[in-house]
């Protein structure tokens, strides 16, 4: 007979302030095969994975079944428990009171309970026909393809080779450096970009480890962490790379903005024109900043986070040029976060920048006077319209997703969020990461950042995908497909169905069967699905497992009732 | 007789709809608490016999979510779902139960919303149709 222990998280108020965790655990003591049920605080914290464990070791416990959060960030963590506790780890089941009951139903403790209840109920009885599983390891190519020659790329692609790994580096232009070949200074510390992007171009073009493709397009990826291979499209060419590990860092593009009269009135201009002309050393004697153009509105509904700082590095540079000239920056909120952009906030100020705060409802009108331009603005903390007198005016746009993010996504198996950027795993546990292993993100691919913060997530990213190539192997988990032969008819479904030719008919003991490659396995189930004998199996997700699951649900719903 | 509170099973796939579901409760998206998911690595792993099986022992209605067509984490696993759940439905209706208790639709890692327009606009549509018949049925 399995012995299951169950634990209830309560994930200090998160879970317990709906479902009530103790009436969870007094229910799951009533569970088949369950011999303890407890609940913890934190369940996840080293005091909450200590007394599970201990209460493995005291209880003989040979099933483990977990009652948190989701599987898709925790899980690792616990089965590490198990098996320092002597528990194969595959005989651990996940249960999402959290995620799935107690944030999703706030207001309704009650329903919320028994629901948590039946899914307790269903992980317990998977977890009572669970099997130890043995983990299978493949080899690792030690060879890195950074998608992106930008700052983020570049960053990536010059840590990757100071580790002494082979990189690949794919940019579709003709030259490294992306948007911020554009930008001469990078603020808030004012510094040189041609400089920074030189050094880490340098490095690169020296290093016999870094390899540029430019003019080049990714076209395919096939594979799994450890052993991708990337098809590049150079100049036209066709190359395919065998990787361990890739980086997305496909960087943002500037929104060309449709309000204020840009493209028809001479002298209404986006941020990056703007940083051509100083770049140039044209210096206005009037200029005017908009902010938030074409964000933080219906349809496009997020802060691009730079825009502000980038605003105020450019009218602290107007004004270091000529300090008679007129600034004005009309914002609706300014965000200058982090030490050094709150300093040169306070210091565009006292220099004599002009912030006049508008409202999403009445947006400053630009029109042509004479030969220049005027603004009319509502300032909302003045309480009345002003006009100005301008010969720029500077539209500060978001950055916006790259037009092929979600060809980029599909190729990769990676999702995108709401606004086209790319999503990663975990914002705080797995930042950088995609939830697909092997393969990661940075810089503005992920979210508009600053320069610094690109290099960070650059380096970051590199860091990660040096790991399994480093090591040179990866566990596959054993979550692959197997075939009963005493069912198998070999009717050859599964070898129709499965997506990596992972199936093969094949003679053992004189009977035609089917047999899985289990290298070639990802763990997908369709085979199992299509088997019409049951002779094909999921690890993990037996039949049996399933059929469990649902027996349980009907147990504590349907017939509870 | 207390109000029918459907009891509704849920398969999402771990690449997708789970994460979108996980999504949903991170962005604290209210819904109906009548929905139970069991996870698996791709919806088209999910066998027509897990539906038959759920209907014919009275759960009121059941969902296949995965990943968009062209998303799938396994290439060409969704494939497989979006032919074969209309032919589960197909069954259900020939077993006399109504077709719409099993819904297959796509939730994607980014879509909590969408998640939660699912849930929500099917529970609706179970409460509509009542219990199952085949509830408390013993074959």
């Amino acid at each position: 007979m399995p012995r299951v222990g169950v634990f209830i998280c309560h994930c200090g108020h998160n879970i317990a302030s709906v479902v009530d965790v103790e009436k969870v655990a007094a229910y799951a003591k009533t569970l088949p095969d369950v011999v303890v049920a407890e609940h913890n605080l934190y369940s996840c914290s080293e005091e909450g994975l200590g007394s599970i464990k201990k209460s493995i070791e005291e209880n003989k416990l040979d099933r483990v079944v977990v009652a948190a959060c989701t599987p898709r960030t925790h899980e690792p963590l616990f089965r590490k428990i198990c098996e320092q506790a002597g528990v194969n780890k595959y005989l651990f089941e996940f249960v999402n009171i959290r995620e799935h009951v107690s944030w999703i139903h706030a207001k309704e403790p009650a329903s919320a309970t028994e629901k948590a209840k039946s899914l307790v109920a269903m992980g317990v009885a998977k977890a009572a026909l669970l099997e130890p599983q043995q983990e299978t390891e493949s080899s690792v190519i030690p060879r890195a393809v950074v998608i992106g020659g930008g700052l983020a790329g570049l960053a990536a692609a010059s840590s990757l080779v100071a580790q002494d790994i082979e990189t690949e580096l794919i940019e579709r232009q003709s030259e490294l450096g992306g948007i911020l070949r554009n930008v001469a200074i990078i603020g808030p510390e004012f510094e040189d970009s041609k400089k920074l992007l030189d050094s880490y171009t340098k490095r690169l073009t020296t290093s016999p480890k870094a390899h540029i493709h430019l003019d080049s397009r990714v076209t395919a990826v096939k594979g799994f962490v450890g052993s991708f291979e990337v098809t590049v499209s150079e100049k036209g060419v066709a190359k395919k790379i065998p990787a361990g590990a890739i980086i997305v860092a496909t960087g943002a593009r500037e929104l060309v903005p449709m309000e204020y009269g840009f493209g028809n009135l001479p002298g209404v201009i986006t941020q990056l024109e703007l940083e051509k002309m100083l770049a140039k050393g044209q210096i206005p004697k009037r200029a005017v900043f908009i902010q938030c153009v074409g964000s933080r509105q219906p349809g496009r509904e997020y802060c691009s986070r730079i825009c502000c700082n980038v605003s105020l590095k450019n009218a602290m540079r107007i004004l270091s040029a000529d300090p008679t000239a007129s600034v004005s920056i009309l914002h609706r909120d300014i965000m200058s976060y982090g030490t050094a952009s709150e300093r040169l906030y306070r210091q565009a100020s006292e220099k004599g920048v002009k912030f006049m705060r508008y409202g999403l409802e009445s947006p400053a009108k630009v029109s042509k006077k004479d030969d220049h331009l005027m603004v009319d603005v509502y300032d909302e903390t003045l309480d009345e319209s002003i006009g100005l007198e301008t010969d720029l005016v500077v539209l500060a746009t978001p950055m916006t997703s790259q037009e092929d993010a979600t060809e980029v996504g599909k190729l990769l198996k990676v999702p995108l969020d709401k606004n086209g950027f790319f999503l990663e795993a975990h914002v705080k546990l797995r930042p950088v990461e995609f939830a697909t292993d092997g393969v990661f993100v940075c810089g503005s691919a992920r979210w508009p950042s600053s320069a610094r913060e690109v290099i960070c997530q650059g380096l970051a990213a590199a860091a990660k995908a040096a790991i399994p190539i480093r090591r040179g192997k990866v566990v596959i988990e054993a979550i692959t497909a197997s075939s009963d032969p005493e069912r198998c008819a070999a009717c050859g479904n599964c070898v129709a169905a499965c997506p990596y030719e992972a199936i093969e008919i094949t003679t053992i003991d004189g009977k035609r069967v089917a047999k899985v490659n289990e290298t070639q396995c990802k763990g997908c189930g369709t085979c199992v699905a299509s088997c019409p004998n049951d002779a094909m199996q999921q690890r993990g997700f037996t039949t049996n497992q399933l059929s469990a699951m649902i027996d349980a649900l009907i147990k504590s719903t349907v017939e509870g009732t | 007789m207390a109000e029918f509170q459907p009891t509704i099973l849920a398969f999402c796939c771990n690449w997708c709809s789970y994460a979108g579901a996980d999504l949903a409760g991170v962005s604290r998206l209210q819904m109906p608490s009548n929905v139970h998911v069991i996870r698996v690595m791709c919806s088209a792993s999910v066998k027509p016999e897990y539906v038959m099986k759920a209907v014919s022992q009275g759960v009121d209605g059941v969902l296949v979510l995965g990943c968009h067509i062209g998303d799938c984490h396994y290439m060409t696993g969704n494939h497989r779902t979006a032919k074969r759940i209309p032919l589960v439905k197909k069954l259900i209706d020939d077993m006399g139960i109504d077709e719409k208790r099993v819904r297959l639709d796509w939730v994607s890692a980014a879509e909590g919303e969408k998640f939660q327009k699912v849930i929500t606009e099917f529970v609706k549509e179970i409460e509509g149709l009542g219990p199952n018949p085949l509830r408390g049925v013993r074959f």
